[in-house]
């Protein structure tokens, strides 16, 4: 493609946000809003917390339970999808099913999962494993169905049996969708376990956040909520990137 | 000497909309070792259908293909196939797309890249060979796709309109170039279209179809030798074997069904 447009680089623009964000904060701190934290207390609290090791460990508790549960999610979702997308009855069993537990906010099965599975990190991390797999199995298998029916026929005259139009074919062609379909459930995986944090934990982002809310301790509740942000942004560019660079063959509008 | 291909009373219908859609209706012809057959018609001719029974991708409901005399059943290597819509698969490249057959079939590395490079080379894709097929133009992913089809030294080439999508100057000289590594390797190959100066320009053989029920309507011999020129495309005799495709491909009898059902 001859696009020679010249893309203008955003990030003054980003900086700039940023600033005038502060500023608006700084407005908001100073309005009388009662116990309403100013940056300077907030970046106080922060550095206090990372000082203490607490936000280290908090941190390191919310993306452990997210990374279990997400591994397992995954890692349950791409066959799951694949036997779908490639065998029509599997699809016709598991797919009522499928788009009945969408519909079900994870963090809704957290009363139930607390009740059969104790308060320990089985709950929440099952949870977490609900988020991911639901997402990334529909994607999954919509990426088998999407694959072109001409590529499948184009290996098939060059030989291919079952197995090499599976693997050869297959699974390359759904790649795109798989990763969105990981970047999606990953950002659920994330939104699911500070929610359950919040509802019963002894450690992570969520429960520093229900502890700081009974006494009224608002600066560590915006330091959470920062930490929950930027660690959810950075996953998610890292997601998008690892997408980019697998799909590079892509033909892109 | 026997047919390369032999197509003995194929019949094949479709389910469209509810209705039955007689794509072919007991179509038989034979097709000579090293010729060069072009098969023309209006739309809903069955021509495609045609292609794909001999490429063993469709299991007509009647008749069978042979080929060498064995009946067809499924795809096979022998028989290479090029598609309209190039189906190049995008993650690889040019090299790997060419090499894709013959690594199925078991030959090793060395052998494989230089079998490539051959027909990569022939094609005019050296340049791109190690391109995505994204960066290629329509005519040069339909060149990567010959010679992926050739690699696997296939003695039968099915064409289905592979350069219907490409602007009228490429697929004049995509047109030569077919022609140019047809004669250098030279394949039994049966090309759809719906161009009657292609299928005039390339064949030994035209195959005028008609529709509804799909059948074959008339058989055109082109009686003008290879290598064809600009100056055979400009010829009289030339010109007169386009009209008498084109009266036969447009001025066709009614259909034997009726339409309405």
């Amino acid at each position: 493609m001859a696009a020679t447009k010249k893309v203008r680089s955003t990030w003054p623009l980003t900086v700039g946000s940023g600033l005038l964000g502060l500023l608006v904060w700084v407005i908001l701190s100073n309005s009388g809003i009662q116990g309403f934290p100013g940056p300077l207390a907030v970046a106080e609290r922060a550095v206090e917390s990372i000082g203490n090791g607490v936000l280290f460990s908090d941190l390191l508790a919310s993306l452990t339970r997210v990374f279990s549960g997400f591994a397992l999610g995954v890692t349950l979702a791409v066959p799951v999808g694949f036997l779908m997308g490639w065998y029509r009855p599997i699809r016709g069993l598991i797919e009522p099913w499928l788009q009945f537990f969408r519909m079900v906010p994870p963090l809704a099965i957290i009363p139930l999962a607390i009740v059969l599975m104790g308060i320990g990190e089985t709950p929440k991390i099952f949870v977490i494993f609900l988020a991911s797999f639901l997402s990334a199995v529909v994607s999954t298998f919509q990426g088998v169905i999407a694959v072109d029916s001409t590529l499948i026929n184009a290996a098939r005259v060059l030989g291919a049996k079952d197995r090499t139009v599976f693997t050869g074919v297959v699974v390359p062609a759904s790649a795109p969708f798989i990763l969105v379909g990981m970047r999606i459930g990953l950002g659920a995986s994330w939104a699911t376990v500070v929610a359950a944090e919040l509802i019963a934990a002894q450690g992570g982002l969520g429960y520093r956040m229900q502890a700081a809310q009974l006494y009224y301790d608002l600066p560590t509740i915006f330091v959470q909520l920062i930490v929950i942000g930027l660690v959810g942004l950075a996953m998610d560019r890292t997601l998008q990137y690892a997408e980019l660079r697998l799909t590079n063959w892509q033909e892109r509008r | 000497m026997n047919p390369k291909i032999r197509f003995r009373g194929i019949s094949h219908k479709f389910d469209l909309a509810g209705a039955e859609f007689a794509a072919l209706d007991n179509v038989s012809l034979d097709i000579a070792d090293g010729e060069f057959v072009t098969v023309v018609g209006p739309s809903g001719c069955g021509k495609s259908t045609l292609m794909n029974v001999a490429s063993g991708l469709l299991d007509p409901d009647e008749g069978e293909v042979l080929v060498d005399g064995e009946a067809v059943s499924g795809p096979s290597p022998q028989r290479g196939v090029i598609f309209q819509q190039y189906a190049l698969f995008p993650w690889m490249s040019v090299r790997k797309n060419v090499e894709f057959g013959l690594k199925i079939a078991g030959v090793g590395k060395v052998e494989r890249r230089a079998k490539a490079q051959y027909f990569i080379d022939i094609v005019g894709l050296t340049a791109f060979a190690d391109a995505l097929p994204k960066t290629l133009s329509g005519g040069m992913k339909q060149r990567c796709a010959i010679a992926r089809a050739y690699a696997v030294d296939p003695t039968i080439l099915l064409m289905d309109e592979p350069f219907g999508a490409l602007d009228a100057l490429t697929r004049v000289q995509l047109q030569d170039r077919l022609l140019d590594t047809w004669s250098q390797e030279k394949r039994t190959v049966m090309f759809i279209t719906h161009d009657v100066d292609e299928a005039v320009y390339l064949a030994n053989r035209v195959i005028v179809m008609a529709a509804r029920p799909g059948r074959i309507h008339q058989i055109i011999e082109v009686d003008l030798p290879y290598p064809r020129t600009e100056e055979i495309r400009l010829s009289d005799e030339f010109a007169a074997l386009r009209r008498q495709v084109w009266n036969s491909v447009y001025h066709q009898p009614a259909p034997l069904e009726r339409t309405s059902s």
